[in-house]
């Protein structure tokens, strides 16, 4: 568990010349909350590495790993 | 000894009394139905039959009665918060659990002990400062007292915690109260079981019908309900609940673990809180200690239990109290907190007509649990939300107008 930082949730953001006050707020403050497969930042401390990692947050079972943008080279 | 248990000596019968009837097959319809059978939703239901005459209730709870994050909280009860809304908030609900075992008939254990929160750092002087003046202006008793005082309240401590993390000061808090956790869901059960509420245990809620953005009815594993009014007081389910209404909210789920040592003579009379060290720990009427720290990191809907989590609390314990090295740990669980960006909960009501949130309890919510009930009552019979809370409205991240409590967790989570 100390190995391994947790980011929050990949999310792409609003332009925020283009978006509404509401939309940036609801960025900014609003999560999707409810349980289920999701894309995640994650953080290696030892190697100093950020990458993406695709997990249940029910079961806590990870699927996936990669480098962000680099999803299909895998 | 009450002569009425005399009876049961000449008695081959020994009834135990029950707290509430056990309610099988719901209604085709109520006035209200309330999603979650924890202390909050329990004291809703109690509040709305008492306050407002409101007792044709359904209160629908998936486990057991108390079973949830009212159960696995560390009972603490406290009003030393940092806001001034926070403050007066909490404020309202110590007071209401001072007469609680009495108003409910049961008694709730409910035991004053004072409650250090001990700074080891200049910046945590600075918040614990901070926090007592807000309580003053508002008239709840905190004050920032030095090493002497806490030495003399808990002479076990070694202040220099090892000399790891020297004790500097701390926040006292007069009001801090422990309370019998699942005893409060207990007597709020039958006390409204009592006026006519009726609570479904093993029943879960599949599906809220919403017709043109009002509440209609509830879909539950025992069959459709007809009804305006839902409340959800769901605790760390909440995601799964606004889900079904379609409402978004900024509430993620983190475990919050805690642990029990075994049983020892009475020698800790006060609440300890230290944030540097995340712990916080208290004794029981049992004789247990009971300990808590920071929320596991990473978002998850699950109540296991880690050793990491064990490891990293006993250390720090045993840096405050080294004679408990050979102390065991007997038993260790945890709870799924509804978790919000400024830790200040979210009540009232929402953008579904006839729905009503409360919820982002996340590591603060069983100290609130009789003015949440008070006033999600009100809230719902009158369809206004109370002043009280209106700092609390979900609406408050739209408007940018957050009610920071994070300097008032009890530890740095």
């Amino acid at each position: 568990m100390s190995e391994f930082t947790y980011g929050g949730e990949y999310r792409d953001m609003p332009d925020p010349d283009t978006c509404t006050d509401k939309e940036w707020a609801a960025y900014v403050h609003y999560r999707n909350g409810a349980p289920g497969l999701k894309k995640e930042w994650w953080y290696h401390g030892p190697s100093g590495t950020w990458f993406i990692a695709e997990r249940d947050t029910m079961t806590d079972k990870i699927s996936r790993t990669y480098i962000a943008g680099q999803e299909e080279a895998k | 000894m009450p002569l009425g248990l005399l009876k049961y000596a000449l008695s081959k019968e020994h009834p135990a009394p029950r707290f509430f009837r056990d309610c099988t097959e719901p209604k085709k319809s109520y006035d209200a139905v309330i999603i979650g059978g924890g202390g909050h939703g329990l004291a809703a239901a109690y509040y709305l039959a008492k306050d407002f005459g409101i007792t044709n209730v359904a209160v629908l709870e998936k486990g057991y009665i108390g079973g949830g994050n009212t159960g696995r909280n560390t009972t603490i009860v406290r009003s030393n918060y940092l806001t001034p809304e926070g403050v007066n908030f909490y404020d309202a609900s110590v007071k209401m659990y001072e007469d609680l075992s009495q108003e409910l008939d049961l008694n709730l254990f409910y035991s004053t002990r004072g409650h250090f929160t001990l700074a080891h750092t200049d910046s945590a002087m600075r918040t614990m400062r901070w926090r007592a003046e807000v309580n003053k202006h508002v008239g709840v008793e905190s004050r920032v007292v030095g090493p002497d005082e806490i030495s003399q309240a808990c002479p076990q401590l070694d202040i220099s915690c090892s000399g790891q993390a020297p004790i500097q000061g701390a926040l006292y808090h007069a009001p801090g109260s422990v309370a019998r956790h699942d005893a409060v869901a207990w007597g709020y059960a039958k006390e409204a079981d009592r006026m006519g509420v009726e609570i479904f245990q093993s029943t879960e809620v599949t599906g809220i019908d919403v017709k043109s953005g009002k509440v209609v009815g509830v879909n539950t594993s025992k069959g459709y309900i007809e009804t305006n009014r839902v409340l959800s007081a769901v605790a760390g389910f909440t995601p799964r609940i606004t889900e079904m209404v379609d409402i978004e909210t900024p509430i993620v789920i983190h475990p919050l673990q805690a642990c029990v040592s075994e049983p020892m003579k009475p020698w800790l009379d006060t609440i300890l809180v230290s944030g540097s060290l995340h712990v916080y720990v208290s004794q029981s009427s049992r004789g247990e200690l009971v300990m808590g720290s920071s929320l596991d990191p990473y978002e998850m809907h699950s109540t296991r239990s880690s050793l990491d989590f064990v490891e990293g609390l006993t250390s720090h314990i045993v840096d405050m109290f080294p004679f408990l090295s050979n102390v065991k740990v007997v038993r260790q669980w945890a709870g799924m907190a509804d978790l919000t960006p400024d830790f200040a909960p979210i009540m009232g009501k929402t953008p579904v007509e006839g729905f009503y949130l409360d919820a982002g309890w996340g590591t603060w919510g069983f100290k609130a649990t009789p003015i949440s009930g008070k006033t999600m009552a009100e809230t719902m019979a009158r369809d206004i939300a109370p002043d009280l809370i209106e700092p609390f409205r979900l609406t408050r991240f739209e408007d940018y107008e957050l009610t920071g409590e994070k300097g008032a967790a009890s530890v740095g989570h």
